[in-house]
């Protein structure tokens, strides 16, 4: 075996000469550092055979980190059997010296019988020299996929349709997922079913880098929740615009798709369709903890004091308002409310305010009172209504609301 | 900054099967960008930025403070052993006396200030601006007698060079409208708690108290209010921009004191 391991070991590098070569047995005669490579041809070709069996050897599968593919064994089981049918296009498998593949002891006879194996301190001629390709070997482990990308063929690939591999070789396990996958069997059907469902082209690069589990998910479990979203009514392209938005909505089961929706519609008080809405337009609230959801809607209610039908107003406007964090709420409703005087009824009609930063409205807030036109009642003259004090840019409040120019507004600003 | 082109990625020889297909396969060598270096492969160039601070400033107080970027920390510590004055505004108000002497502290007591002008807040001012001076040709270590002391104090350029107790330069009183007031301080070595304080000693002095509503650092040695930059204005541009527009002063300013 240690003869064998010499010669394995020196040919474990990569050996990209692909050369179709002619292998009937009388090839035996030549030199013997190729000799050992042909010492395979021999096994391959079954003792009845005649013919020439083009032997590629291709640029080889990478070996999955840590473990060893299955195709170890196949190789071993197309040498030990000479009578099966090779395919023409051997796709060989370089095991490293460490796992050697168990070849019979039939051909290590063989070999020991006719020539001696060559040693590698052996002169070879400048043919033969120039022809061996020696590469460096694959690290066994990394942190990251950049050592790999080069030599598998489904990283590659992925990298052509737009997968972020830095940031997926970030997340737990997902590396060693994708490297395990096979991109023609594995990865090809779970992308025809993404681009059924309605996702687009150019959207699966950005998807896949955002959920790289979905390609370990069973088929027929995500055609079952796709049927069960459309049970539920919802549209072909909304459950498209839902799956591109929330990309781990396909993961979850269908049970708890169920309950997750049942919770929203228990919850808000709302009409079954109104959910649905809901749901479409904010997809996230389906992926996301519940318990956050829960409590944003108690501190909405208690600490700010709004109604149970004035919440349900705010949150069919801005569903962001369900996954915005406590103190910010808290803090902004405070600065609105206490501060700037606005009522609840007011916040009701422009929920949006709350989902901007508290930084600007103060800013806008404080010029406006230092010009004495902070008027958002709306029965007096003059009066700016909250949404456009939010959602205009610098420029354009400063000249329509405010009516002053911005560098008044920047220097305002530094004076603060 | 990571949108700026990188480098392009590393070309490899790779051999290929030629595309002829059937019997007769050759080897053609072609130039093969490695997918290592593919930007979706590699991540972003840039990740991490060094940033050092300059002269501290509180949570409570605002205005101009001098970031230094990779490079430039390196000039923070001399500007910081330039031993330059800053600007401040401090806005106080009367009546009241806090725990901490500002205004949102807890309130200590509350007295009349009926009895204060601006002429009975211009002497106190003054009188700290005195005692302040002696405490600042004190620790600038220069012998008082000599012609050099004469000529660098004809030029203002006297100021510790060491470490320091904090050092009033100068005082002035910009607004007054009672309660509120507004005065000017230009300091070396201090903090802004120590403003505060002063603020606090100034409505003791007048027979009354006075807390701390507002301190606003306006100059920081070379850099002034103008030079700042505003929250809507931290993009890329404007950095660099601001960064050139500084570099030349900066030079010019450490060579001038080392």
């Amino acid at each position: 075996m240690a003869l064998w391991a010499r010669q394995v070991s020196r040919w474990c590098c990569l050996l990209q000469a692909a050369r179709a070569a002619e292998l009937p047995r009388g090839l035996r005669g030549r030199s013997s550092t190729a000799q050992a490579r042909r010492g395979f041809a021999p096994l391959a070709l079954p003792p009845s055979r005649n013919e020439v069996l083009p032997w590629r050897l291709q640029a080889y599968r990478h070996v999955p980190v840590g473990s060893y593919s299955p195709r170890d064994s196949a190789k071993d089981g197309s040498f030990s059997s000479p009578e099966c049918n090779l395919p023409s296009l051997v796709k060989q498998e370089q095991a490293k010296a460490e796992t050697l593949p168990d070849l019979s002891a039939k051909t290590l006879y063989e070999d020991w019988d006719d020539i001696p194996p060559s040693s590698a301190l052996e002169e070879i001629s400048e043919e033969e020299a120039v022809q061996i390709i020696a590469e460096p070997l694959l690290p066994l482990q990394s942190s990251t996929l950049r050592d790999y990308v080069d030599h598998s063929e489904t990283l590659a690939k992925l990298v052509h349709l737009g997968v972020d591999l830095s940031q997926v070789e970030k997340r737990q396990k997902a590396g060693q997922l994708l490297l395990t996958l096979d991109f023609e069997k594995d990865i090809r059907k779970i992308l025809l079913f993404l681009k059924d469902v309605g996702v687009e082209d150019n959207q699966l690069g950005p998807f896949l880098t955002k959920n790289p589990y979905i390609l370990a998910e069973d088929l027929e479990a995500l055609e079952t929740r796709v049927a069960y979203l459309k049970s539920k009514k919802f549209g072909k392209a909304e459950i498209a615009q839902m799956v591109s938005r929330a990309p781990y909505l396909l993961l979850f089961s269908v049970e708890r798709l169920d309950n997750r929706l049942g919770f929203f519609k228990n919850e808000l008080g709302l009409s079954v369709k109104k959910t649905k809405d809901l749901v479409i337009r904010l997809p996230r609230l389906l992926t996301g903890k519940l318990e956050p959801v829960k409590e944003n809607l108690q501190v909405c209610q208690i600490e700010l004091g709004f109604q149970r039908n004035e919440i349900q107003q705010i949150v069919f406007k801005t569903p962001k308002i369900l996954t915005a964090s406590k103190k910010r709420l808290k803090q902004t409703f405070d600065y609105l409310h206490n501060i700037m005087g606005i009522p609840h009824h007011m916040l009701t009609r422009f929920p949006q305010v709350f989902n901007s930063k508290l930084l600007r409205i103060r800013e806008r807030h404080m010029f406006l009172t230092f010009l004495g036109r902070a008027q958002y009642d709306p029965t007096q003259p003059s009066y700016i209504s909250l949404d456009q004090l939010v959602s205009l840019p610098d420029e354009v409040f400063c000249t329509e609301i405010a009516k002053a120019s911005i560098q008044d507004f920047e220097k305002f600003l530094k004076t603060l | 900054l990571n949108a700026a082109p990188g480098r392009a990625p590393r070309q490899r020889v790779r051999f290929l099967p030629a595309p002829d297909g059937g019997g007769a396969t050759g080897l053609v060598a072609t130039r093969v960008p490695v997918l290592a270096d593919h930007p979706l492969v590699r991540g972003p160039r840039l990740r991490r930025l060094k940033i050092g601070a300059g002269h501290r400033l509180d949570v409570k107080a605002s205005g101009v403070f001098v970031l230094g970027l990779g490079h430039g920390n390196k000039l923070l510590t001399d500007l910081y052993n330039c031993h330059l004055t800053k600007v401040y505004t401090v806005g106080g108000l009367f009546g009241k006396a806090t725990d901490d002497f500002s205004d949102t502290g807890k309130l200590v007591e509350k007295t009349t200030f009926d009895h204060i002008t601006r002429e009975k807040l211009e002497r106190i001012v003054a009188v700290i601006q005195g005692a302040n001076h002696k405490a600042l040709l004190m620790h600038s270590n220069i012998d008082m007698k000599t012609q050099e002391a004469y000529e660098l104090a004809v030029k203002g350029l006297i100021r510790p060079m060491g470490k320091s107790p904090p050092i009033i330069t100068a005082v002035r009183c910009l607004q007054f409208a009672l309660p509120e007031f507004q005065l000017e301080i230009h300091c070396l070595h201090e903090t802004q708690q120590y403003l505060r304080k002063i603020v606090h000693e100034i409505g003791l002095e007048l027979k009354s108290s006075a807390v701390c509503t507002q301190v606003r650092r306006i100059r920081d040695g070379v850099f002034t209010l103008d030079d700042a930059l505003l929250r809507t204005q931290w993009n890329l541009q404007s950095i660099q921009n601001a960064i050139r527009d500084c570099q030349l002063r900066v030079k010019t300013e450490l060579e001038k004191t080392l």
